[in-house]
């Protein structure tokens, strides 16, 4: 039987350590920016309903006299707002969908590890998500012609990634929490929606609400991210602003950290879990 | 334990508890697998021949390192799967029949490409596999179709090349063509077959519930029922052990009320299965040698049961089957064979 049949191919060596790491969160990340850039079609519905959005609440502010800085946050809010969305609706419930369709099981079956695969999907999300914020950004400026005065441009994107980094953290955890509870967390993410759109002061300054219930808040990191960078975008940000941008980036750090081990540890819980009883990596067939 | 094993398993057992939802206190134990004992050599393609429920996707979820066994212990590539799955998992790779994996905006190719990702393979070498596959699986005109637009048939095409991309030492199949048309599923496996041959140092293990696959295909075939594996051997030496029983099919009008037991209790007779067959029914009995034949007759003479056309014939795997595990495998199937 087929004894000068040669190899379909040669074996390689493949990338492991690190650079398996970094292929992964790659390749995790791809599916997400291409899926991005073949269904356009909804980045158009997704700006034009945050503008929308983001129009009611200037033409309140507007006709109650508020002072004209609230303008610039209600855009700077809608912007970040897309972010918050993509962590709540797609980046929570991933590894659930993952499950549903069979990939949770090849990811943890192959090599590389869970948390690149998560930083994968968080990449993905980030970058898909950024052609939203920023054009949510663009066309609520222009058509409510905000003023900007960055003082300090390095201390604005080092809050704006620290920002990202926190939040998408608490998405990578939110992931395996989803995972674990199924349907109750998908209820508990529907019940807490407007509530924190409320309480993380995407459309005012989160000062307004009085302290304690501001440091409640701000366990959502886009309280404190949204907060510092409207105190680094606007003049009388500072006035505005609920701790000082110093305290806040600290902060800011501390969340990404827990956040980062936290997802960590529950990874390797769900996998644990999954292994000793079989229901997790279950798919629907 | 020999260096050459890729897979060995010892008394491997797995219970499953469920759990009531409403009642945590309330458990239910299922037996999925019981006492396997498996030894497969480096090279071989193995098949798992059971029926639905038999423990399978059990066995193979062990061997993958995504389940772990509640008793015994199983090896692959020599590493223990609970122990070592960091040792294991770069050398395997796993396909099941009618998954759903990938995303269905990507096309074929990038699809392909991210699952070799995950194993480190570099970019170009991946890109030149998925090629060279896909025109040996016959979906090289696809290759840039999303896999959202894929038919079932092409979709699991795509999902096998997935499984040879990494270049496995273990390749683990479950029910690989599942749901296929015929030309599908024979594209399937002559890929397989083909693979074996250029590689023989690769080792297969596949589970089926198609008699043709496991006969054809495999080196030797674990038949396994309610997680027991019951015989386990070359199909040629497992047809052997049959090969002093008289093998008969009777085609009958209508049964009569004649049922497969009466015709157990006769002498000489080890096994009667009746099924449906079009316009009538099938009576395919094992008998431990021709002369039990003229009892038969006699028991459907007395019912007012009519012969249709009665064949003397060789027997096959799933007489084997019927033989072990005490019925076909699928009642259709005995009809129509896939
Ligand atoms: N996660 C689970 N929880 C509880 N019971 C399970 C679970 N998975 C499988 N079982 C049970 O274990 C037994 C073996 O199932 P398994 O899926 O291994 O069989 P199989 O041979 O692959 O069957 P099929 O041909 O239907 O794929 C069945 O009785 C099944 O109901
Ligand atoms: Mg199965």
């Amino acid at each position: 039987m087929g004894s000068e049949a040669r190899p379909f191919f040669a074996p390689v060596p493949k990338a492991s350590g690190w650079r398996l790491f970094l292929k992964t969160v790659v390749a995790r990340a791809y599916p997400r920016v291409v899926g991005q850039q073949r269904e356009r079609s909804w980045i158009f519905f997704d700006v034009f309903l945050s503008i929308l959005a983001v129009s009611a609440y200037v033409f309140v502010y507007r006709a109650i006299g508020a002072p004209e800085e609230y303008v610039g946050f209600v855009v700077v809010g809608g912007a970040m707002t897309a972010f918050w969305l993509n962590v709540l609706w797609s980046m929570s419930s991933q590894l659930y969908w993952e499950k549903e369709s069979g990939n949770l099981a090849l990811y943890i079956m192959a090599p590389n590890s869970m948390m690149a695969i998560l930083l994968g999907m968080a990449l993905g999300g980030i970058i898909a998500t950024a052609l939203r914020a920023a054009a949510i950004l663009l066309v609520g400026s222009l058509l409510f012609h905000v003023q900007y005065a960055v003082g300090n441009l390095p201390a604005l994107v080092v809050v704006f990634l620290l920002t990202l980094a926190a939040l998408y953290g608490l998405g990578m955890m939110s992931a395996s929490l989803f995972l674990l509870w199924g349907r109750e967390a998908w209820h508990l993410a529907n019940l807490a929606q407007e509530p924190i759109y409320l309480l993380s002061g995407f459309y005012f300054p989160v000062k307004n609400l009085g302290f304690w219930v501001a440091v409640a808040a701000s366990i959502i990191p886009l309280t404190l991210g949204l907060d510092a960078m409207r105190q680094l975008l606007f003049p009388s940000g500072a006035a505005l602003g609920f701790l000082t941008v110093p305290v806040e980036v600290a902060v800011l750090a501390v969340l990404c950290v827990l956040f980062l081990v936290a997802a960590r540890w529950l990874l390797g819980y769900m996998e644990r879990m999954a292994i000793r009883e079989g229901r997790l990596l279950e798919s629907r067939r | 334990m020999s260096a050459d094993l890729a897979i060995e398993t010892q008394n491997l057992g797995r219970i499953y508890t469920i759990r009531n939802r409403r009642e945590r206190r309330i458990r239910k134990e299922v037996v999925a697998l019981r006492d396997v004992n498996l030894q497969i050599p480096r090279g071989e393609l193995f098949g798992l021949l059971g029926p639905n429920g038999a423990g399978k996707t059990t066995l193979i979820k062990i061997l993958t390192t995504l389940l772990a066994p509640t008793t015994g212990w199983a090896r692959v590539a020599g590493f223990d799967v609970v122990r070592e799955p960091h040792k294991i998992r770069p050398r395997i790779n796993m396909v099941s029949g009618g998954e759903a994996s990938g995303y269905g905006l990507l096309t074929v190719r990038e699809n392909l490409w991210m699952f070799a990702q995950f194993y480190g393979l570099p970019s170009r070498e991946a890109n030149r596999r998925i090629e060279e596959l896909l025109r040996r699986i016959g979906l090289a005109d696809r290759i840039h179709t999303k896999s959202s637009d894929l038919s079932t048939g092409l979709r699991q095409k795509m999902n096998i090349v997935r499984g040879f991309l990494t270049d496995p030492e273990i390749l683990f199949l479950d029910e690989p063509t599942l749901g296929l048309d015929v030309n599908a599923a024979r594209d399937v496996r002559r890929f397989i077959r083909e693979w074996m041959d250029a590689h023989p140092d690769r080792t297969v293990l596949l589970t089926t519930h198609y008699m043709v696959e496991a006969d054809e295909l495999c080196d030797r075939v674990a038949i396994i029922s309610q997680g027991r594996v019951l015989a386990c051997d070359s199909p040629e030496a497992l047809k052997r052990r049959l090969q002093r029983d008289a093998l008969f099919d009777i085609e009958i009008t209508a049964p009569n009320g004649l049922t497969s037991s009466m015709l157990e209790a006769l002498p000489g007779v080890r096994k009667a299965v009746l099924t449906d067959a079009d316009g009538g029914a099938r009576l395919s009995l094992i008998l431990a040698a021709d002369s039990a034949l003229p009892g038969v007759i006699h028991v459907l003479t007395e019912r007012a049961v009519q012969v249709r056309h009665l064949t003397k014939r060789e027997p096959t795997l799933e007489d084997v089957f019927v033989e072990l595990v005490g019925r076909p495998l699928a009642e259709e199937e005995v009809a129509d064979g896939q």
